[in-house]
């Protein structure tokens, strides 16, 4: 099945980035096809009948998620748009936010039309200040063309949008977390229930959603949910971006049907590996993903085929693994970065990420000891399951299955004296 | 001693009020507009701040700590953030900091003694298509080698 390209058309040939352009490309349609012809619970309806899951990493069905929300309440609804993107290996929010900012702004106006939101923000990562920089830019644009702001389209839907922007903490790609940070406090994660569906962002009902979620929305308003299924898989529709990066010869993002195997993205579309590269491993959906084999990666790329393979879609960041490149070195930058974005709430995150690290720094710095390996598994194995967030089980889970997956690796390099750098 | 804000930040700081219904919201981008100007948030900038968001200045000092790209003292004019996680050491990530070190005869965390660069270590840019990557301040430089790094360097003003 050759699939269609839903987020990406019309990307390749002409500049995207002005409201004309998107225009042209049959912009702001679909805004228009919701607000005249469709009814909220329509909308909902649709997206739900689409299968479209969030591409933010933890797959959860989208329309499910709006449908959570009370349609009557005396409270404020608010949304808020995760541009967080913090996993490492993920950039394809940033693609999508650069080159078509106006892609985003729709679907988040049409998801606010159908859970009756009047104001939204859309929290973007700290580091991505060019990004936010064109975002504003394309902000002022919908409100001077009326698809933003007061009675939009002339429909009486009111709903006003800002960019807020975020200071560099990973945490705050968490959903309660980034809640907290744009209340002006500290990224903790909150305690689960309540949910944010009932409250949320100043205590009121609030939907999060990620950058290429909501973009997949004017498409399927605009050519229905069978179509979109088409591309996709029957659980999990549409196509996805793969943000492919590590050790091939192309790296760069590619717009994919959810279910397309991880082989065929890596050896057939990313051009495989470099020049003399051997596969060794892949991390198949952001950092936080468990590591997968090079025999294991006959794979279709969907959220619940990668759970099947004992890992997980997660925000479908590909980071390719070269046979040269230690697996400690690996290792260590895992644990290197969940100790430093560990928002230090609950102590075995806190402190099992900190020790985690401070063992396998002296492995790599030949002061390892031989029960080393088994003293990071206990400790991982005492995060798990044992935080407030998930950001517990994803500094938990690639640390295991790279100790379990690669434990003869490992083991032998505890013992040699040799080169365990990247850039042996 | 006290700090004000300048004729520049005030209107700004009014705009961001009107985005929330609560004045604490926008601390965040209160203190981003302080940093981008200052280059850094005193002790007296974290006061006035918590003055005029009616919080206390603890309010405000936790939240400088807990975000990275907040900072308490002064950093140098450009400040050098060189990814070094998977994808960009993938690439190579760890010979542009080792290179970096030895070009400006500092490690990470500190200031050349002309007050010139920072030099910082930093996880994922998002930038994993174009490792190993920096930030200088806030422009993205991608596929670095040396020669390359040097270009940029000399490129600075």
């Amino acid at each position: 099945m050759m699939a269609d390209l839903i987020l990406t058309r019309g990307l390749k040939s002409e500049p995207s980035v002005r409201l004309s352009a998107y225009l042209e490309r049959g912009g702001y349609q679909a805004l228009r096809t919701a607000l005249t012809q469709w009814t909220p619970e329509k909308v909902i309806d649709e997206v739900k009948t689409a299968s479209l899951r969030g591409r933010g990493g933890a797959g959860f069905p989208a329309g499910l998620k709006w449908s959570f929300v009370p349609r009557t309440t005396d409270k404020p609804k608010y949304l808020c748009v995760n541009a967080d993107e913090g996993e490492p290996g993920t950039f394809k929010d940033r693609f999508l936010m650069t080159h078509d900012p106006h892609l985003l702004i729709e679907g988040a106006v049409i998801a606010a039309y159908a859970v009756g939101i009047h104001a939204g923000y859309i929290y973007i990562r700290g580091e991505y200040e060019a990004v936010a920089r064109r975002l504003d830019e394309a902000i002022a644009e919908a409100y001077a063309h009326g698809v933003l702001g007061k009675n939009i389209l002339g429909r009486g839907f009111d709903f006003d949008l800002w960019v807020h922007r975020g200071a560099g903490a990973y945490i705050c790609g968490e959903e309660t977390a980034m809640l907290e940070s744009l209340e002006g406090k500290r990224g903790v994660p909150r305690l689960k229930p309540p949910f944010p569906a009932s409250v949320g962002l100043f205590g009121c009902p609030t939907v999060i959603n990620n950058v290429e979620t909501l973009a997949c929305v004017p498409m399927i308003i605009r050519k229905g949910a069978a179509w979109f299924l088409e591309n996709g898989r029957p659980k999990d529709g549409g196509t996805r971006l793969f943000s492919l990066s590590g050790a091939v010869q192309k790296p760069g993002v590619y717009e994919l049907p959810a279910g397309t195997k991880l082989r065929e993205i890596i050896f057939v579309h990313a051009g495989g590996l470099k020049p003399g590269a051997a596969l060794k491993a892949v991390i198949p959906g952001g950092l936080s993903a468990p590591v997968l084999r090079a025999d294991e990666i006959d794979v279709p790329m969907d959220v619940d085929a990668l759970a099947a393979a004992g890992s997980m879609l997660g925000s479908s960041a590909v980071i390719v693994i070269d046979a040269a490149t230690p697996m400690l070195s690996v290792l260590e930058k895992v644990a290197k970065f969940y100790e430093h974005e560990s928002c230090g709430q609950c102590t075995p995150c806190r402190i099992g990420t900190s020790w985690i690290r401070r063992v396998v720094k002296r492995m790599i710095e030949h002061r390892g000891k031989a029960a080393d390996l088994d003293l990071v598994l206990r400790l991982a194995t005492n995060i798990k399951g044992r935080t407030l967030c998930p950001f517990g089980d994803a500094a938990a889970l690639p640390i295991l299955s790279i100790v379990r997956k690669f434990r003869t690796e490992l083991e032998a390099s505890l013992h040699s004296a040799g080169e365990k750098s990247f850039d042996a | 001693m006290s700090f004000t804000f300048s004729a520049e930040l005030e209107p700004k700081i009014g705009a961001l009020l009107l985005r929330y219904p609560t004045r604490r919201a926008a601390l965040l981008p209160v203190l981003r507009l302080i940093q981008d100007e200052h280059g850094h948030i005193s002790a007296d900038a974290e006061r006035r701040v918590a003055e005029i968001l009616d919080l206390t200045p603890i309010n405000v000092r936790e939240v400088v700590t807990f975000y990275t790209m907040l900072t308490r003292s002064p950093v140098g004019r450009f400040h050098l953030q060189v990814c070094s996680n998977v994808s960009c050491g993938l690439a190579g990530g760890d010979r542009v900091s080792a290179y970096l070190q030895a070009k400006l005869g500092v490690r990470p965390g500190e200031t050349t003694p002309d007050g010139k660069y920072t030099l910082t270590e930093v996880e994922c840019l998002g930038a994993c298509d174009e490792a190993p990557c920096m930030m200088v301040n806030f422009d993205f430089y991608g596929h670095l080698e040396a020669a390359r790094v040097d270009e940029i360097l000399d490129g600075l003003a």
